[in-house]
């Protein structure tokens, strides 16, 4: 079965004040099947939003594709007309937001919001499209949906909002859902209902999702797969239990180490242990070379590292693949 | 309790802070213009002592109070009633120049540190800021002193000349915490520091601000929605909800006997994936969101989403009653109810 989104080897450049093409995605590539979850992973100013927005193609202006494929579903957006993208978006291929605040019309009740989906992608009459709309409400589990649908986005709760986002991407059913940190701005108990709002969804309607999150860890359990992104480019991939249990890119390593984790039922130490940190911070847009990008905060580098351009991608065990040229030695 | 009394006190007294039944209401607007204003009941009857030299978390959604608490022991909002007892005194009364010595020794961090510095002066400027405010020093040793407090928070000493916007995010909440350590405070209130961070830069903001607290003794009230950094970083710890401390606790007892049904909700939503993680979230997870604060229920607060609660809990208050050492629970129910089970399922 042919995966319902296959990116490959895409590039995406962004052009400078002097005109010059700067790279800010290189080379990426991953796909998705039906019913399955690949989140995106990686801190701010890695390129995970940039890749929803050329799949959706809504780069903003003066970001260019410069190489690669986008298929969905065997078809490459790429290359499709913008009234075909019209067509396609909201209906096979579908997003949520970020900012639940700012994503939604301050002016349309969420349910007008809603059932435009359905109206323009389904051609059903406007009650249709409205009755179904508040079906939508109760599936993402806002209670009394009636009447919540005549409501405005400024009468909502942060969680609230998100909950109408997600009602409003699954409307027509996509066969792609792309969630770009859904749950960021919100709670930590609101969080988990989000997340296994999402995973009952999937279920239902077998959606591929991309998942975009910058933690690594609240990611193993709803995404099959992960892909860690570092400045553009994909540094290591694979099932996300392998990758959770067995990092083996020290960037993800040093992801997975900063982050302190609840943990339950045991004592605490009694003494502070410092969290691993990764020194510095992401090479900025423009200050990337061939070398590997990671190469002036790992403390692992060497020799080689120094001397040679990034490594591609290279298999380390089945479907884990990781960029860097000591893989093999950073024992798992 | 007279002025005197308090200052009497301060020998040898372990809390630097003792928040006394601390009320924040604010006027919201009206509905109609011949309706009353409602009342929004940020912070409902709140009180805690924090050790000198230690660090004091707040946790709790968005709403529970917990910023509204920083703000006000900081005298930044007008607090409704209560006593903020600071170094053996009483700073709520305060006004004026005696208000301002005061806060020399209570400092804050705020969240956004994009919004906390001017974008239109020098970085060493706004460090320099509560030094010439304050007279802290000789006019011509501050300069020297804003470079060493660079040094301190991990900054080269060329950043004094820099504009913020020259600068990362974490790099302006390191400038932020160098301008709260100028007046060399004792206590420092982190409302959401690291929140707005990426996880490796709020790993190096968190180890900077443990080893500030190791070199000069200062404490801390570190306020975070996120369990898992209150746990590591934090002694003592308030759960909040709806203007209210639902449970307080050390910080190794709250995460192996947490007793109020909040605390179970969100230690489930926030445990590490795994099978205890989704037999906790069957059993504990509360569903939906708080009631708004304008008109809290009259029972527990809680009581509308909490689902172990009686009659009892829908028309009365519960007291904080202390059910073990430094231990204190919010509940009407919490000697009958068996708390959560973290060694089920086996691994």
């Amino acid at each position: 079965m042919a995966p319902v989104l296959s990116v490959e080897d895409l590039s995406v450049s962004m052009t400078d004040r002097d005109g010059k093409l700067v790279p800010v995605l290189e080379n990426l590539s991953f796909s998705v099947d039906r019913g399955r979850t690949i989140a995106l992973v990686g801190e701010s100013g890695c390129g995970k939003s940039m890749t929803a927005l050329a799949i959706m193609r809504l780069l903003p202006e003066g970001f260019v594709v410069t190489s690669g494929r986008i298929l969905l579903e065997g078809e490459d957006v790429l290359t499709a007309r913008n009234q075909r993208m019209r067509a396609l978006r909201g209906d096979t291929v579908s997003m949520v937001f970020q900012e639940p605040m700012t994503a939604l019309n301050p002016l349309y009740t969420v349910g007008d919001q809603i059932a435009e989906a359905l109206y323009h992608h389904r051609n059903l009459s406007r009650r249709e499209a409205n009755e179904q709309a508040v079906e939508f409400l109760k599936a993402v589990q806002i209670p009394a949906a009636e009447h919540r649908a005549k409501t405005y986005p400024h009468q909502m709760s942060g969680g609230m909002r998100q909950r109408v986002m997600i009602a409003m991407a699954i409307a027509c059913k996509p066969k792609l859902l792309i969630a770009d940190e859904p749950t960021t701005a919100l709670d930590v108990t609101v969080q988990a209902q989000i997340f296994d709002l999402l995973a009952k969804l999937q279920e239902e309607t077998e959606t591929a999702i991309v998942l975009i999150t910058h933690d690594l860890g609240a990611v193993a359990e709803l995404a099959d797969d992960i892909a860690v992104l570092y400045a553009g480019r994909c540094i290591e991939t694979g099932p996300s239990q392998e990758i959770a249990a067995r990092p083996r890119h020290p960037y993800t390593r040093g992801l997975l180490a900063c982050m302190p984790h609840l943990a339950i039922g045991q004592p605490k130490p009694s003494v502070w242990v410092d969290l691993g940190e990764i020194p510095g911070m992401v090479p900025g847009l423009g200050n990337r070379g061939p070398d590997c990008a990671f190469l002036a905060r790992c403390s692992y580098a060497s020799e080689v590292c120094r001397s040679q351009p990034q490594p591609p991608l290279g298999a380390i065990d089945t479907g884990h693949a990781v960029s860097c040229w000591l893989a093999r030695e950073i024992a798992a | 309790m007279n002025f005197h009394a308090i200052t009497h006190l301060a020998d040898g007294n372990p809390y630097l802070l003792d928040v006394n039944d601390l009320v924040v209401h604010f006027r919201s607007g009206r509905q109609r213009p011949w309706t009353k204003h409602a009342v929004v009941h940020a912070v409902d009857g709140v009180s805690f002592r924090v050790r000198r030299g230690t660090t004091f978390g707040i946790v709790g959604e968005s709403g529970s109070g917990k910023s509204t608490t920083a703000q006000a022991i900081m005298r930044l909002v007008p607090a409704t009633s209560g006593q903020i007892v600071f170094r053996g005194e009483d700073i709520m009364p305060l006004t004026g120049e005696p208000l301002r010595q005061a806060r020399k020794h209570l400092q804050i961090v705020f969240q956004d540190p994009f919004s906390a510095l001017d974008p239109r002066r020098r970085a060493g400027d706004q460090i320099r800021e509560p030094l010439d405010l304050l007279h802290i020093g000789a006019r011509s040793a501050r300069d020297e002193r804003v470079r060493h407090l660079l040094g301190e928070v991990g900054l080269p000493p060329e950043a004094a000349d820099l504009f913020p916007h020259q600068f990362s995010g974490g790099q302006r909440q390191r400038l932020c915490i160098a301008r709260a350590l100028a007046p060399e405070p004792e206590l420092i209130v982190c409302d959401e520091a690291v929140s707005a961070l990426d996880v490796a830069i709020q790993a190096q903001i968190l180890n900077l601000l443990k080893k500030l607290q190791r070199e000069r003794g200062l404490t801390y009230i570190f306020i975070s929605h996120d369990l898992g950094v209150i746990q590591q970083f934090c002694d003592e710890i308030a759960v909040m909800y709806l203007g209210k401390i639902a449970e307080q606790a050390p910080a190794s007892t709250l995460f192996t006997e947490p007793r109020h049904p909040y605390t179970w909700s969100l230690v489930s939503a926030a445990a590490p994936p795994g099978p205890l993680r989704d037999a906790l979230k069957a059993k504990y997870l509360v569903n939906g969101e708080p009631p708004s604060p304008v008109n809290p229920p009259p029972g527990c607060r809680f009581a509308g989403r909490c689902p172990f609660a009686i009659d009892q809990c829908r028309a009365q208050q519960p007291h904080l009653d202390a059910v073990g050492p430094e231990h204190f629970v919010a509940c009407h129910r919490q000697k009958e109810l068996a708390g959560p089970d973290f060694t089920l399922p086996a691994l």
